[in-house]
């Protein structure tokens, strides 16, 4: 019975959160909390050889500046600072671990005073002498040091070689600067200190278990003296996957200060956490005159520390989307002296696609087809890279339905072909894919005898709307109005899930759900069939369902028993199952969603001002859990995919190594005004063959492809191909 | 943050008093541009004399026609009240086209025409900046200047004034009145602001100890053709790249007054009589226009990446001065350029 699933639901915890009632990390209270406030290093490599902390505690209300020469002992080993989503190669960062600088911005002290003022008063009191070493922060001056990190890949064809013969090829290089995730809530941790050496850390967060286990290994706990809560997250988008420098910092001050710490990163502190990337990716296509590929080339060139190999896919997404009987993609890194990047919604796919998909509109042009016909021409039924079916794929649906809402067949393909007034109108389109992965999750259900269920699960809900689908589908399973279920997320102490991202967690949570209730499902049928009488005496378990709060035969709803009633006879009060989701490993399918972007906009001819006025966003994800949330999911992205495209960027100044545009005044992305229609179709996509309720997940398809869509509009309004994003007013006049 | 001493001054002579006794002390209004400073350790005042509750809030007219506008008039009020909407529209386009609804809500007008510079080193008190802090340097000169001056800049810093107020201030001819230790004075509001010489760390000729009480509009309020167009890196709350402040009266299709004031190029809103006097007599027509842009811009000079601005300052000029005379001024509120 699906009365909740596939709805547009609103966010059972939308009431709290506008109305403030649900707490973020730093906004727990607790009894004599002190407020730690970071020391950020101010050159971006070398050593410090003073750090003089002495006019700092002589200000009243400081108890304490921990430093790398002050404070309690963290662990030794690389693999101790390894968390879930550690890169493989690399030694993490440890903050207030020894004298090195690795990066500007990095934490060098925490001052910890009696009020947050006074900490951060007192920091402009620490005095810090570096030796500075030789550095280095450009990409692009570096470029010639990239070194492939990656497993070799094993290159299809020769692709080189079907380059050069090929009747057309098209080959550029675009290039993402980094951008920050800018989370509208601060990073924070409170960390609460409950004696005896054990702690209650509430932490902003995408993963509760992972900074738990991570806390416990840095700091030599055991796991029961550390628990993590996180109930709500205001936006995190990846920024969140790795525990970062705040929740290490409480964490040290509560321990060291055997009191209760809260440490809040500024805004200009958070540019000091990981970012999406800079990347130069290099695509090279080449092609036979009636479209069909002959080549695909992708190499990325991307930033990274010195000190860890963050390394994502970027360049995989060509080789399996189009056919093509050459193919050969390669990543390189450069190590620069920045701070680790990390994953940013759509982590790989967002940049490499969107160089993948310019590419590919540049090729149309080359080719002079209509850039749907060539990707109808290449698209493929099978992965290519793996040469697997999909569980589904309906991309070429999303083609026609995003064409037909956006009006495609009214192109005039000539650039600067289309006018309104002084304004240029340029239509352009991209495909997006993302990957449908799946991960273990576990769930408990308490069902009580007055028909009311508790859910509970380690998994957070950073925004995404995961306590929504959570009790949507726990509502349907165990046949309850909504209303009467709660669901508790985000605690370490609750049973396993893995961080919150790669849109994994909507399959993966409504699976474990759907396995708990299936269990107190089959309990209640054996109460119910235990009865003197039982009205269901005789019917096969397995036509026996919950629903309308009863036990009930699925063809003839009247020979039904209250689970009140059920659970009265079988003398429980409550029944709790605790469920891992089950997934059967099936190799022999590729797992992706898809969409197809159409973006509109309208360039001021002599102003160069852009304003991308229409975007509709066709996706096939499977199914969809939640219209309401889902769309929300869509939207998001594309106004992501709009800032991506014309805003966003993280600059810097290389003789310094300094982000010079650490705020959000100065780092833009769109604002009201910047957005205007959107569209969102879900294009039906049933699929029995990924999970039993044929979900993929939505957090980040929506991203995928909308600064291509943009990108190649802006070509067809003003006939310039800007490859170096963001695309701003000034490369249009130049 | 320094740690301050905070008074809250009861009248303007008390402020005046204040200010004197404490030479690192500074006036504290609507907080918006201040208390971001003091965040970054940009502006350390020992004391803030809190002059917001004084009653400089009035908005009155004077004996030839024109209007006086107190000093803590809040940027939001002042852009809808009913005198300024009918007779100065170019001045309410220009406050609405800067910062955002909340912060217009708590910003005033003294505060708005001394606001700092957002250039980028001024901020960050990491880097060489003689603005900030005098013969250290000036970073932007060789490094990220995308958004810096092109007009009147000096060897010692290449700032803009970011205010969109005093593009349309300037325009307008608007005047400054000062009260001060040796009493009051007026100064208009394009010698308000300095150009930045060898000494940028002076933004203005406002001197130490002395408050803006008021400033006064003349009593042309060119109220039929005028516009405010501001280009900028995204549609709305962002600083301007360029924006123009132009006002026109015609007879017929011909130039009877002209005025007209670039922001976001130079150190001070941007105006050249010359530019106004070519236009005087002339059709109302893009040919004539872009003669002024090119008379306004005379002398424009680029870094390594700021010389769009150039070209993109002649075009807005022309697109505001075809706005103005079509009688089609920019809206703040649509999300297009007209
Ligand atoms: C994110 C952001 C975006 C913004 N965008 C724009 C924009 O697009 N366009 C724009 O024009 N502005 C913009 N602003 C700036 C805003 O207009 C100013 O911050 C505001 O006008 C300052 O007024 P205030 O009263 O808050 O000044 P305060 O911060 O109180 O004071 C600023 C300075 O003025 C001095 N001062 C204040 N009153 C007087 C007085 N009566 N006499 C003498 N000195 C005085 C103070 O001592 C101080 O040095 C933006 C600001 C922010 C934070
Ligand atoms: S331009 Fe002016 S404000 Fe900017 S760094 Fe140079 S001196 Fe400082």
């Amino acid at each position: 019975m699906n009365a909740y699933v596939g709805t547009a639901t609103s966010r059972v915890d939308g009431r709290a959160k506008v109305t403030g009632a649900a707490k973020y990390a730093g906004e727990f209270a607790a009894d004599l909390l002190l407020h730690g406030f970071v020391v950020a290093a101010t050159i971006p490599r070398g050593r410090i050889v003073r750090l003089d902390t002495s006019e700092a505690l002589k200000v009243k209300g400081v108890v304490d500046v921990l430093t790398h020469a002050h404070r309690p002992p963290l662990a030794e080993q690389d693999e101790a600072w390894k968390d879930e989503v550690a890169p493989e190669q690399g030694s993490p960062f440890r903050p207030l671990y020894d004298n090195s600088v690795k990066f500007n911005g990095q934490p060098i002290a925490l001052v910890v005073a009696e009020d947050w003022e006074t900490a951060k008063f007192a920091a402009t009191r620490i005095r810090v002498e570096y030796e500075e070493e030789a550095f280095a922060t450009d990409l692009e001056s570096e470029r010639a040091k990239a070194a492939k990190v990656d497993q070799p890949h094993k290159p299809r064809g020769d692709a080189s070689a079907a380059l050069t013969r090929a009747a057309v090829h098209h080959e550029a290089d675009y290039v993402i600067p980094s951008e920050h995730h800018n989370p509208m809530e601060l990073y924070a941790t409170t960390a609460v200190w409950d004696g005896n050496g054990k702690l209650t850390v509430y932490d902003k967060t995408q993963g509760v278990q992972n900074v738990q286990k991570f806390l416990c290994s840095v700091f030599v706990r055991k796991p029961d003296e550390i628990r993590v809560i996180s109930p709500y997250v205001g936006g995190a988008f990846g920024s969140g996957l790795r525990p970062q420098h705040q929740v290490v910092l409480a964490t040290l001050g509560a321990l060291a200060l055997k009191r209760s710490v809260r440490v809040v990163l500024t805004r200009h502190q958070m540019y000091g956490l990981g970012y999406r990337p800079m990347t130069i990716e290099h695509v090279a296509l080449g092609a036979n005159r009636d479209g069909t590929l002959e080549a695909v080339m992708h190499e990325a060139i991307a930033v990274t520390s010195r000190f860890e190999n963050f390394a994502r896919n970027d360049t995989g997404w060509g080789e399996q989307l189009y056919k093509s009987p050459n193919s050969r993609l390669s990543h390189k890194l450069v190590h620069l002296d920045v701070a680790t990047p990390c994953d940013m919604r759509a982590p790989g796919a967002a940049s490499g696609v969107c160089a993948l998909e310019c590419a590919m509109d540049e090729l149309a042009v080359a080719l002079k087809l209509d850039p749907i016909e060539l990707r109808l021409k290449c698209y493929s039924d099978r992965d290519q890279s793996e040469n697997l079916p999909y569980t589904s794929k309906q991309l070429r649906a999303c083609y026609a339905r995003g064409a037909e809402a956006f009006g495609w067949s009214r192109r005039d393909p000539a650039p600067r072909s289309m006018r309104d007034g002084k304004d240029l109108i340029g239509w352009g389109m991209a495909t997006g894919v993302w990957e449908a992965l799946q991960m273990p999750v576990a769930v408990r259900i308490v069902l009580t005898a007055n028909g009311h269920a508790k859910v509970s699960c380690a998994a957070s809900d950073i925004g995404t709307g995961t306590y929504t689908i959570v009790a949507q589908v726990a509502a349907d399973a165990l046949g309850l109005p909504i209303e009467n279920i709660s669901v508790k997320l985000a605690d370490s102490s609750l049973p396993q899930a893995p961080v919150e991202g790669g849109s994994w967690m909507a399959a993966s949570s409504a699976h474990a759900v759907l396995g708990a209730a299936e269990e107190i499902r089959q309990e209640l049928v054996r109460h119910v069939q235990a009865m003197p009488a039982s009205p269901l005496s005789g019917v096969d378990a397995a036509d026996i369902i919950l629903v309308d709060g009863t036990v009930a035969e699925a063809g003839d709803r009247s020979r039904a028993v209250s689970i009140a009633d059920a659970m009265r006879h079988g003398q429980v009060e409550r029944i709790e199952k605790e469920k891992l989701n089950e997934f059967p490993e099936d190799k022999s399918h590729a797992r992706n969603t898809h969409s197809a972007v159409f973006a509109e906009v309208k360039v001021d001819e002599e102003l160069g001002v852009i304003r991308v006025t229409r975007v509709v966003s066709a996706v096939a994800a499977g199914r969809i859990l939640n219209t309401k949330t889902g769309r929300s999911q869509i939207m998001g992205s594309v106004v992501w995919g709009i800032g991506m495209a014309l805003h966003e960027e993280t600059v810097m100044d290389h003789r310094f190594g300094r982000i010079m545009n650490a705020n959000i005044a100065e780092y833009h992305i769109p604002v009201n005004a910047d957005v205007h229609h959107i569209d969102v179709i879900f294009v039906d996509e049933p699929d029995d063959r990924i999970n039993k309720m044929g979900i993929k997940g939505l957090g980040e398809i929506g991203i995928v492809g909308v600064p291509a869509a943009i990108a190649n509009a802006v070509y067809h309004a003003t006939g310039k191909r800007i490859r170096r994003f963001p695309i701003t007013l000034d490369k249009l006049l130049n | 943050m320094n740690n301050f001493q905070y008074s809250r001054a009861s009248d303007v002579a008390d402020a005046i008093r204040l200010l004197a006794a404490d030479p690192a002390a500074k006036l504290i209004a609507g907080g918006t541009n201040l208390i971001d400073l003091m965040k970054e350790n940009v502006e350390r005042p020992s004391r803030l004399v809190d002059i917001s509750r004084l009653p400089l809030r009035d908005i009155e007219e004077t004996a030839d026609g024109g209007l006086r506008i107190g000093a803590l008039v809040p940027n939001s009020d002042l852009a809808y009240h009913p005198l300024i909407e009918q007779r100065y529209p170019l001045l309410a386009s220009a406050i609405l086209a800067g910062a955002s609804a909340q912060l217009r809500n708590m910003a005033s007008v003294g505060g708005n025409l001394m606001q700092r510079t957002r250039c980028a080193y001024f901020y960050d008190t990491t880097t060489p900046c003689n603005k900030r802090s005098p013969d250290t340097g000036c970073s932007a000169i060789d490094g990220l200047n995308r958004n810096h001056a092109i007009l009147g800049t000096s060897r010692s810093c290449i700032a803009t004034n970011p205010s969109d107020m005093s593009v349309a201030l300037a325009a307008l001819g608007a005047l400054v009145h000062i009260a001060g230790g040796n009493g009051e004075r007026t100064v208009a509001l394009t010698d308000f602001h300095r150009l930045p010489d060898d000494k940028p760390h002076v933004d203005t000729n406002l001197g130490s100890g002395e408050i803006i009480t008021a400033i006064e509009l003349p009593p042309r309020g060119f109220a039929r053709n005028y516009s405010y167009l501001k280009v900028r890196d995204r549609l709305s709350y962002a600083f301007a790249l360029v924006s123009v402040a132009a006002a026109l009266e015609l007879e017929g299709n011909a130039i009877g007054e002209a005025r007209l004031a670039l922001g976001g190029v130079a150190h001070k809103p941007w105006r050249k009589l010359d530019a106004e006097a070519a236009l005087r007599g002339q059709a109302a027509t893009p040919d004539h226009f872009g003669r002024a842009a090119d008379l306004l811009l005379q002398g424009a000079s680029a870094r390594s990446q700021n010389g769009f601005k150039i070209e993109l300052a002649r075009r807005a000029v022309v697109r505001t001065l075809m706005q103005a005379a079509n009688a089609t001024p920019q809206s703040q509120a649509h999300k297009k350029i007209a």
